[in-house]
C-alpha cells in the first residue's frame, strides 16, 4: 500500500525554480492499478522519480511524506533505499530500446540484478528464467544479446525484471509509448497480469483512453497538482473537474460524428505558475475567485476527490 | 575477422620492440656498456650499426636501450590512463562541486604545453626513469580525464543506466560494470595515441639527460651524444637511435589509427 501526503518537489535551474509537483496527496491499495494522467509537463515522471528516490541532483523534495507498506521512503538512507529499489518498488521505463545494456546478455543482466538483492547465482538464474518465461521470453532469447530482441520483447524483459522480486509497487512510466499499436496491446495485457500477484501498478500515461481501458482508478494531474481522483467508472460518468471533462472530450470516438475537441491554451509555465487555480487560464468557467484563490482538493463523495471551486461537497 | 592493416603493422612494430627488450640478452651480440671494437667504426658485419665514440656496439645499445624507453612509456601511459580514467568516471558520474574542482585542475594542467611541463616535473623530481615516467604520466592525465568524463556524461543518461539505478544496483557497480565497458574502444585509441606521444617525450627527456645516467643505454641520450660526432662523419650514432625512436612512435600511431578506423567502421554497420 502506498500513501503520498502533501508532496512538493522543485527543480532548481539557472532560469528559475520549477514547481514540478505541488501538494500531491493520494493513496494506492494493494493489487490495484492507478493511472496517473496528464499532459506533458504535468509532473507525472517527477512524481514517479520521487517515489523511487531517483530525482536528478537539481531536484529538491520540499515537503511531504511517502509511505510504502509503512516505510517512510523519504527518510531512508541512500543504501537502504537502494535495497528497496527493484525489490519493493520497481519501475518500467518508457523506451525499451535503450534499457538493456547492449554489451551484455539478457540473462547476465538479470542475474546481476538478482544477486545484488541477495540471491546466489544458481537461484538467481533459475528465478530469472522463470520470470522471463512468465512474460513470454523463451530460454534461447534469455541467453542472447539485447540487439537480437524486438522492442516488445525488450519491454517484456524489463517487466520481468520489475516483477521478479514481487514488489509491492510497480511504476510504469509511459511503458507502451515507444511501441507500435499491436505490441502496445500485448504489453498492456502483460501489465494487467502484474496486479494478480497483489502488486499495485501505477500506470503513467498522457492517454486518458488507455487509462480508462486499463486502470481501476484514475488520478488526473495538471501543472504539478492533482485535479481529480476517482475510480474509473466515476471519472467516465461523472467527471467534475473541467480539465478532466476536457480530457474526456478530446478522446476520438469511433462511429461518432462529433469531432474530438482539444483543450485550448497551453500548460502553465511552472517557473511562474498562475495565481489561484493553476488551471484557470484555460478553464471555460474561470471567475474572479479562480484567479485569486487556490482551491483545495476535497472529497466530494467517497473516493472522489476534486480540486475546483465550482464543486461543493455533497 | 579482418585485422585492419594499420593495426596489424602498428602491432607488429610494437611487438618487435617488445621482443627486442625482453630478449635483449640473447639478441645483443655485445655488451651495451663495454667497448667491443674500435671507436667510431662504421657499420660492418661485426658491428651492423657501427660503434660509438667509446667503441661500444651501437646495435647492442639500441637493443638494451629499448628496455628503458618501453618501460618509461608503458609505465607513464598506465599511470596516466588509470588515474585519468578513474577520476573521469567518478567525477563525470557524480557531478556537482567535486566535478567542477577536478575539471578545473585538469584544464589547468591541460593548458600547459605538455613537453615543457614534463621537463619541469622531471627536473623537480630528479632524473631517473621512474620519475620521468611519473612526469610524463601527470601531463597525460587530463587527456584521459576529459575523454572519459565526456563519454560518461553522455552514457549516464542512457536508458540502461537509468534501469540499473531503478533496479537498485550500487553506484560503483553501475560505473565500473555498466559504463566503463562502453569506453574501452575509445580508451584503446587514446592509449596508443598517447604512447606515440610518450615515446617522443621520453626521448626528449633523455636527450636532456633527465632519465638514465651513463653508461646505461638509452635511445634519446645516445641520440644526444651522437649529435656531437656527426661532423666526424659518424652518422650511425645519430641515425640509428633517431630511427628507432621514430619507428616506435610510428608503430603506436598506426595502432591508434587502426583501432579508431575499425571502431568507426563498426559503428556505421
Ligand atoms: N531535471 C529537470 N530540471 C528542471 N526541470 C525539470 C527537470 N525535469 C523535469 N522538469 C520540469 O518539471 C516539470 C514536470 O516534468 P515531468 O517530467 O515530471 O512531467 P511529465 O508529466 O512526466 O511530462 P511528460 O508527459 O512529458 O513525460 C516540467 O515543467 C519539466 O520541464
Ligand atoms: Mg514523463
Amino acid at each position: 500500500m502506498l500513501i503520498v501526503e502533501d508532496l512538493y518537489v522543485k527543480y532548481y535551474t539557472r532560469r528559475g525554480t520549477v514547481s514540478a509537483v505541488s501538494g500531491v496527496s493520494f493513496t494506492m491499495q494493494k493489487g490495484e492499478m492507478l493511472a496517473v494522467v496528464g499532459e506533458s509537463g504535468s509532473g507525472k515522471s517527477t512524481l514517479a522519480l520521487t517515489i523511487m528516490r531517483l530525482l536528478p541532483r537539481n531536484a529538491v523534495v520540499e515537503r511531504g511524506r511517502i509511505l510504502l507498506d509503512g516505510i517512510d521512503v523519504l527518510k531512508l538512507s541512500e543504501d537502504e533505499m537502494r535495497r528497496i529499489r527493484g525489490s519493493k518498488v520497481s519501475m518500467v521505463l518508457q523506451d525499451p530500446f535503450t534499457t538493456l545494456d547492449p554489451l551484455r546478455r539478457v540473462i547476465d543482466q538479470f542475474i546481476e540484478f538478482l544477486m545484488e538483492h541477495g540471491l546466489d547465482r544458481r537461484s538467481a538464474e533459475k528465478l530469472a528464467l522463470e520470470a522471463l518465461e512468465s512474460v513470454g521470453i523463451p530460454k534461447t532469447l534469455a541467453y542472447s544479446y539485447p540487439h537480437q530482441l524486438s522492442g516488445g520483447q525488450k519491454q517484456r524483459v524489463a517487466i520481468a525484471m520489475a516483477i521478479a522480486l514481487k514488489p509491492s509497487l510497480v511504476i510504469a512510466d509511459e511503458p507502451t509509448t515507444a511501441l507500435d499499436v499491436v505490441v502496445q496491446k500485448q504489453i498492456m495485457d502483460l501489465i494487467d497480469t502484474i496486479k494478480r500477484g497483489g502488486t499495485s501498478v501505477m500506470l503513467i500515461t498522457h492517454d486518458i483512453a488507455l487509462a480508462i481501458e486499463r486502470a481501476d482508478r484514475i488520478m488526473v494531474m495538471y501543472g504539478g497538482e492533482v485535479m481529480e481522483i476517482a475510480d474509473k467508472g466515476t471519472i467516465m460518468s461523472r467527471p467534475l473537474h473541467p480539465y478532466t471533462q476536457g480530457l474526456l472530450a478530446s478522446i476520438p470516438r469511433l462511429g461518432s460524428d462529433k469531432i474530438p475537441e482539444s483543450i485550448p491554451g497551453y500548460p502553465p509555465d511552472l517557473r511562474n505558475p498562475p495565481k489561484g487555480c493553476v488551471f484557470h487560464p484555460r478553464c471555460p468557467y474561470a471567475d474572479e475567485r479562480c484567479r485569486s484563490i487556490k482551491p483545495q482538493l476535497i472529497e466530494v463523495e467517497k473516493g472522489h476527490w476534486v480540486k475546483c471551486h465550482r464543486v461543493v461537497k455533497a | 575477422m579482418n585485422i585492419n592493416p594499420y593495426t596489424g603493422i602498428g602491432l607488429a612494430i610494437i611487438l618487435a620492440f617488445v621482443l627486442m627488450a625482453l630478449l635483449a640478452d640473447i639478441i645483443a651480440p655485445y655488451s651495451p656498456t663495454e667497448a667491443s671494437g674500435n671507436v667510431l667504426e662504421p657499420p660492418s658485419i661485426h658491428h651492423i650499426m657501427g660503434t660509438d665514440n667509446l667503441g661500444r656496439d651501437v646495435f647492442s645499445r639500441i637493443v638494451f636501450g629499448s628496455r628503458t624507453i618501453l618501460m618509461v612509456v608503458f609505465l607513464a601511459v598506465a599511470i596516466s590512463g588509470a588515474l585519468g580514467t578513474i577520476l573521469g568516471l567518478l567525477t563525470g558520474y557524480v557531478g556537482g562541486a567535486i566535478d567542477r574542482v577536478i575539471s578545473f585542475i585538469m584544464d589547468s594542467i591541460y593548458a600547459f604545453p605538455s613537453l615543457i611541463l614534463a621537463i619541469a616535473l622531471s627536473v623537480a623530481l630528479g632524473p631517473n626513469p621512474l620519475n620521468a615516467a611519473i612526469a610524463i604520466a601527470l601531463t597525460y592525465v587530463p587527456t584521459y580525464f576529459r575523454m572519459i568524463r565526456g563519454q560518461v556524461l553522455s552514457i549516464k543518461s542512457e536508458g540502461f543506466v537509468e534501469m540499473a539505478k531503478a533496479l537498485g544496483l550500487p553506484t560503483t557497480r553501475i560505473i565500473f560494470r555498466h559504463i566503463f565497458p562502453h569506453l574501452i574502444p575509445t580508451l584503446a585509441v587514446v592509449f596508443s595515441m598517447n604512447s606515440a606521444d610518450a615515446v617522443l617525450t621520453e626521448a626528449a627527456l633523455s636527450f636532456l639527460g633527465l632519465t638514465v645516467q651513463p653508461p646505461t643505454p638509452d635511445w634519446g641520450f645516445d641520440l644526444y651524444k651522437g649529435r656531437g660526432f656527426i661532423l666526424a662523419g659518424a652518422w650511425w650514432m645519430l641515425a640509428f637511435p633517431g630511427g628507432m625512436i621514430t619507428l616506435l612512435a610510428i608503430g603506436f600511431a598506426l595502432l591508434s589509427e587502426g583501432i579508431s578506423q575499425s571502431h568507426a567502421v563498426k559503428s556505421f554497420e
